[in-house]
């Protein structure tokens, strides 16, 4: 195809991606801090165990995260046509938070509980959302639903407050807590199991779906004279990436930033067009999720939160990007 | 020979109606233009060709067969449209831009190929503009980004070509530009369609004109026959005159005394 510059970035991002995949499950706090060598995999039984049964199932998770909320919202920005919007914003965030500090408030910490509990919540953060909008009878669609969406986030984070006022202070309150700040120290393969096919399935349709995207970005008018079924397209799509995201985010609570910011950086690599904004996209959030988690579970000798760090390191990335030419 | 003809449509918003029992022929490989007051109910009667609202009494026929037949693929290769404003939110490049206009031409989930792109890039080259490829639409200048949406809506190549209001913001000489173009495409046997409030582009380029008033057809006919004193008097309601200098209809508003 006649010079397209903008996908000669996707193999070197690929294999980056690939490049930290594979570093990741070497680095950690067993046997000593920081990196451990391949070797060992060959003479320790709990190296090979640490490898197995912790790391690995945690890096793919990171992996699954970064590219799911990354992709949710590309797709998202892009059928709302406003890059400000974000994966969690249709209620789906705050629904998930609430449903995991009711669990970790009433049925005791288990992670399958908390897990069910934030999908349960997210899900029904959308689809209150949507019924809201449905029912309200001024404005367009889309000023109904991102309203909609505010009005039941708002709702769920005062749910969020009420419960965390009602919490033990020395016991819940603080895991409470940690789970919001986002993190995956409760992954195992179960975890990936169950979050993989939801998930794949929503990468799948988003990356299949990637030039109906830049249509859907168009006014209603003019997409329509060039054949896009706007109601349908735009539902799929959207279904796709809530789900997905509601799903990652029950088992690794709210990490912020990642939606927001990696479609931007996606652009300000490769263009507008999400024929090659999506991908590159997907393949940047895997790899900054993956190592700011690889941060997360090694720096300290206990667990930073995973939200904080990409908050933090996604904040500072982003600043010298839109600085740089 | 009629390309699109309007039988008796009626369509309304809510309990106001926009058009009512509106029937028109549009011939085929012609420039047609459609004036008429704000409110009048051009834009709706475009987007009514396009199928983009469904009538709701009366039918939209396009080349001899009812809308209802085609497909909804079928119908963006037959027809393409420049929308009055095109708000794009993304920075996407000129050919980018150009390049979403073959999509019809592509299956659902295709990506646009080697054919897509030579298409764009002849549409950019016809109109002059191949020098703004790289660059993004929204840093253009008001006069490139309409012949940019011009041949987005070009490298569809449909037969038809609705245009709404394609030269109101236009300083002369892009204007002078855009109604040339829409003159050669109509020469090549392209039928185009056009809403404007500007009497001089209707004088200019157009064959046919419809004379809009509260979603009716005031008047409509060759330009010669229609563009008269009388008929755009009875169509804005206010006193107008049409004079001809150097062969050409001029409009002239009266004094302002008169308005009132």
């Amino acid at each position: 195809m006649a010079s397209r510059n903008e996908a000669k970035l996707l193999v070197p991002l690929g294999v980056v991606l690939l490049v930290v995949l594979g570093l990741s499950i070497f680095i950690g706090r067993y046997p000593t801090p920081y990196i451990m060598s391949p070797s060992l995999l060959y003479h320790d039984d709990m190296a090979r165990q640490v490898v197995w049964s912790l790391r690995l199932p945690r890096v793919l998770m990171a992996l699954l995260l970064g590219m799911t909320l990354a992709t949710a919202g590309t797709v998202l920005q892009m059928i709302f046509r406003n890059p400000l919007v974000e994966p969690g914003f249709l209620g789906v965030s705050q629904g998930a938070a609430f449903g995991a500090t009711l669990a970790i408030l009433w049925l005791g910490s288990s992670p399958l509980l908390i897990e069910f509990f934030a999908t349960f919540f997210a899900l029904a953060g959308l689809f209150l959302s949507y019924y809201l909008a449905k029912q309200w009878n001024f404005g367009g669609w889309t000023l109904r639903l991102v309203l909609a969406g505010m009005v039941v986030s708002a709702l769920f984070s005062s749910g969020v407050g009420i419960l965390k006022y009602l919490a033990d202070p020395l016991t819940q309150l603080p895991e409470i807590t940690f789970w919001l700040l986002g993190g995956l120290w409760s992954v195992t393969w179960r975890e990936v199991g169950y979050s993989a096919p939801v998930v794949l399935a929503g990468l799948l349709l988003s990356y299949l779906m990637r030039w109906r995207l830049n249509l859907l970005s168009l006014n209603e008018e003019t997409a329509f004279s060039l054949g896009v079924a706007m109601e349908w397209e735009r539902a799929l799509l959207l279904v796709g990436a809530v789900a997905a995201t509601a799903v990652v985010t029950s088992v690794g609570g709210i990490v912020g930033w990642v939606g927001l910011i990696i479609p931007h950086v996606a652009r300000r690599l490769c263009g507008a067009n999400a024929q090659f904004t999506l991908p590159t996209a997907m393949l940047l959030g895997g790899i900054f999720v993956v190592i700011c988690d690889d941060l997360a579970r090694t720096m300290l000798l206990g667990e930073i939160p995973l939200g904080i760090l990409t908050s933090l390191i996604g904040a500072l990335v982003f600043m010298g990007l839109m600085r740089s030419n | 020979m009629s390309i699109i003809s309007l039988k008796d449509v009626s369509f309304g918003y809510g309990a106001e109606k926009a058009l009512s029992d509106l029937s028109l022929e549009i011939p085929a490989g012609q420039i047609t233009a459609i004036l008429g007051p704000n409110g009048s109910g051009k834009t709706t009667l475009l987007h009514l060709m396009l199928g983009l609202l469904i009538p709701q009494t009366g039918q939209v026929w396009l080349d001899g067969q009812p809308q209802a037949h085609y497909t909804r693929r079928a119908m963006c290769q037959f027809i393409g449209l420049v929308p009055q404003l095109e708000y794009l939110p993304f920075n996407f490049s000129v050919l980018e831009y150009v390049l979403l206009g073959r999509t019809p031409h592509l299956g659902m989930l295709e990506l646009p190929g080697e054919r897509d792109y030579q298409t764009a890039l002849s549409m950019l080259d016809m109109l002059g503009l191949t020098h703004l490829q790289a660059r993004l639409v929204t840093e253009l200048s008001g006069g490139e980004r309409q012949m940019v949406i011009l041949a987005r809506s070009l490298s569809q190549q449909t037969r038809i070509l609705l245009l709404d209001e394609p030269t109101s913001h236009l300083d002369l000489s892009n204007k002078g530009r855009i109604l040339q173009v829409l003159h050669d495409l109509a020469e090549q046997g392209i039928t185009v369609v056009f809403t404007t409030h500007d009497p001089e582009a209707v004088a200019l380029i157009a064959h046919q004109l419809i004379l809009m008033r509260g979603g009716q057809v005031q008047a409509s006919g060759t330009v010669a026959q229609t563009l008269t004193t009388e008929n755009l008097t009875a169509t804005y309601g206010v006193p107008v005159q049409v004079i001809s200098v150097a062969g050409r209809a001029v409009v002239l508003l009266a004094n302002f005394v008169s308005y009132f």
